[in-house]
């Protein structure tokens, strides 16, 4: 049982952010690695990329996007209540290097995910442009904290509604164009994001670190739910990520694995929401 | 004399199951197990050897003529303690042992006629002591103040710890998943072993002193070297295998093609099959295959079929004779009506536009010379390539070892596969301390052969600890 000792809801209550008690896995968890929770006894495992750990308070902070009962349900819960199962620290952490200029993109909740790694990527003394991107102004999450986390932030919204007027990759082409001492893009956000993002960067040939939200269950190598084609080859997200070389991963495969369970989604997602009467 | 001619005439008496046809459209256990009388008669078959050869085949040693005895004199609680000297999970061995290779196998009944049901009478008195509601405490000796860390609350890791408590050692189980169990609540599904008797002896554990810490995956939130650093005077590994083998062809990534680990861990502990009562989904198919012809190939073809399935294939690349499941399993599939390709092997597999398997191609087999397993090698025919239509695959072709425990331990010698070294009397590794057994160092094997491994383990722990006063 892990208690949820502060929530607040982000980008027009879509979003929903949990500070949770868990004190071995604040000690153990490095950037990039995720979590799995299960919020009750019928509930599916789900696997969440920590936002942030807190060691001496023995936290962590989770970050999701409501889109689905599970998501759904957990924005329920309550400061004081208790997730019924959390398991983590899991996946390799972030491969972190001093390497000169990088670049952070992030979009929607991947945001969340990037954050701790744009953190621990300045304190060891890399530059950090980040670009963060949302459909909308009020769907934006982690302005100031990725602020803060860089050098340069960059922002863009799709309709234009705030900052830079279109996508995260028209302005990371800018960046590339401009600064030819970008040594490491890293993307993290919706799939078809990060696969823009490593199109954009293969002409200029930076390499490009994408973090894969793929289906899991164990989330321990055991089931090979998560797996994703890289470089040809079949690796489990859960173990052998979830951060991979993005020129190498099949995202067309990933998106498509991502929607195997739509139809059962809906199900499920629509029986919650008559039961909570909405 | 006589009065064992008398109980030579008994036949062996069969176990009560659910009619096939039936059972196909449910979860729930297939057979009903016996009653007090037929398990009566059937304990009177056997012949109270001397010198009792089924005892050797059990890798844990259950007093199998003692507990018999004391179920045809109708004393069935007394019989289930007595098996329960030997064996903390009776009502699971009853029901996964492959009895008819180990203590059935010995019996000297068999020689003439059919061995004496030992499997099903351990299963008898493990139920008859539960439902009676009885299931009384052996006495625990004084606390030797020894800790032991079990990692894995699989059938070698559970086994290991009943018996060190029972000597008086504190022992916690450290868990990956979110229930207790390993392979018998992730693997082995419901209507071969119900979970409620899984919870039942998972319950006598914990009541006897064993604590179970959840959610901890070793290797990852704590490391083999951090529990001893927190004073655990020795760490036995049963983490099982873990890791699901692919065939590596193309396609093999679309959706609807599973691992049997993921296949029947989302039916069995995460309880898909009672969508969306339970929140994980498990995709059903009309035409399902099975790569494989092991127990667990069984299983998920079973739960596939029981999933709503119109047609389950057994696709497997060698024949019949070769079918490494047990006899009674395939019996129970093809009861069922699961159906068998042999000599079938896929080489790739078909999807749609939305990267759903629709299909696969097979090539034909032949069985040429044995290979190093000892068994006809089966060889492709060129050119007999054809295709059939599946909306569901389970790949059920074996697993290898998980490294993700094993890559966390500094000197700890592994084999090529990765698997532990591990000494096969006393499960001591390359390192001090640090026992190991099950899956994780044979390879994938059964349940009762990982509960002797924690058996040994146990016994060797246990004198070292003694010995270190």
């Amino acid at each position: 049982m892990f208690k949820i000792l502060k929530k607040r809801e982000m980008a027009d209550s879509t979003v929903c952010h949990f500070n949770v008690e868990a004190p071995l896995i604040a000690k153990k968890a490095r950037p990039g690695q995720f979590v799995v929770l299960r919020p009750n006894e019928t509930g599916e495992r789900i696997p969440l990329t920590m936002a942030g750990t807190d060691p001496e308070r023995g936290t962590i902070d989770i970050i999701f996007q409501v889109v689905g009962k599970t998501t759904a349900l957990l924005r329920t819960f309550r400061e004081g209540d208790y997730i019924l199962d959390v398991i983590g620290p899991l996946g390799r952490p972030t491969h972190l290097e001093k390497l000169g200029t990088v670049i952070c993109v992030g979009g929607g909740t991947g945001i969340a995910v990037l954050y701790p790694i744009t953190k621990a990527l300045k304190e060891i003394g890399n530059h950090v442009i980040s670009i963060i991107g949302a459909r909308t102004k009020d769907l934006l999450i982690l302005e100031e904290e990725m602020g803060n986390a860089s050098n340069e932030l960059f922002i863009t919204t799709d309709d234009g509604s705030y900052g830079r007027h279109g996508f995260v990759t028209d302005a990371m082409k800018d960046l590339l164009e401009e600064r030819k001492d970008v040594k490491l893009v890293v993307g993290i956000g919706p799939v078809p994001m990060m696969k823009f993002v490593c199109k954009t960067s293969e002409p200029y040939g930076v390499k490009t670190m994408v973090s894969l939200n793929a289906i899991m269950v164990d989330a321990t190598g055991m089931c090979g739910a998560c797996r994703a084609t890289v470089g040809g080859k079949t690796q489990f997200c859960c173990v052998d990520g979830p951060e991979f070389d993005g020129h190498q991963v099949d995202f067309d495969e990933l998106m498509k694995r991502q929607a195997a369970y739509l139809k059962e989604e809906k199900v499920s997602y629509e029986l919650f929401l008559k039961e909570h009467g909405q | 004399m006589a009065e064992k001619e008398k109980r030579e005439k008994i036949p062996r008496q069969p176990m009560p199951e659910q009619d096939p046809k039936e059972r196909g459209k449910n979860f729930n256990e297939v057979p009903y197990g016996y009653t007090p009388e037929l398990a009566q008669r059937e304990a009177k078959r056997c012949l109270q050897c001397k010198k009792p050869k089924c005892i050797e085949g059990c890798p844990v040693g259950v007093k199998i003529p003692e507990f018999i005895e004391m179920v045809a004199e109708g004393n069935f609680i007394a019989a289930a303690k007595k098996v329960k000297e030997d064996n903390s999970l009776p009502a699971i061995c009853g029901r996964v042992c492959p009895q008819e290779v180990q203590c059935e196998v010995l019996c000297v009944l068999g020689k003439k006629e059919e061995p004496v049901a030992i499997g099903r009478l351990e299963r008898f008195v493990a139920d008859y002591e539960r439902a009676q509601g009885v299931v009384e405490l052996p006495e625990i000796p004084p606390p030797t103040g020894k800790r032991v860390a079990a990692v894995g609350s699989g059938p070698a890791g559970l086994t290991l710890a009943g018996d060190l408590v029972k000597l008086g050692h504190q022992v916690t189980i450290f868990e990956a998943l979110h229930k207790p169990g390993g392979v018998l609540v992730y693997g082995i599904p419901e209507f071969r072993l119900p979970k409620a008797i899984v919870e039942a002896e998972v319950d006598y554990l914990k009541r006897m002193g064993v604590e179970i810490k959840y959610n901890y995956v070793i290797g990852k939130i704590l490391t083999v070297d951090e529990l001893f650093e927190m004073g655990y005077d020795a760490v036995f590994l049963g983490v099982g295998a873990g890791l699901p083998v692919f065939m590596n062809i193309p396609g093999e990534n679309l959706c609807g093609i599973y691992s049997a680990n993921e296949y029947l861990t989302r039916s069995n502990l995460m309880k898909a099959y009672l969508f969306p009562e339970y929140d994980t989904p498990i995709a059903r198919g009309r035409n399902v295959a099975v790569i494989g012809g092991g127990n667990v190939a069984m299983d998920s073809a079973r739960t596939a079929l029981r999933l709503g399935a119109d047609n389950v294939y057994i696709v497997y690349r060698r024949s019949k004779t070769e079918l490494p499941a047990r006899a009674e399993e395939v019996h129970h599939a093809e009861e069922e009506g699961i159906q068998f390709k042999f000599l079938t092997n896929p080489v790739r597999f078909i999807e749609n536009e939305d990267g759903w398997v629709v299909g696969m191609e097979c090539i034909q087999m032949e069985l040429g010379e044995p290979d190093d397993s000892g068994r006809r090698r089966p060889v492709p025919i060129e050119g007999s390539n054809f295709t059939m239509d599946m909306d569901l695959v389970v790949i059920a072709v074996g697993t290898g070892a998980n490294p993700v425990i094993t890559s966390t331990v500094p000197n700890l010698e592994l084999n090529k596969r990765g698997y532990i070294v591990a000494d096969p009397e006393t499960g001591k590794t390359s390192r001090e301390g640090i026992y190991a057994g099950g899956d994780i160092v044979t390879g994938a094997a059964t349940v009762i052969l990982a509960m002797g491994a924690g058996r040994q383990s146990s016994t060797a722990i246990h004198e070292c600890l003694i010995s270190k006063g």
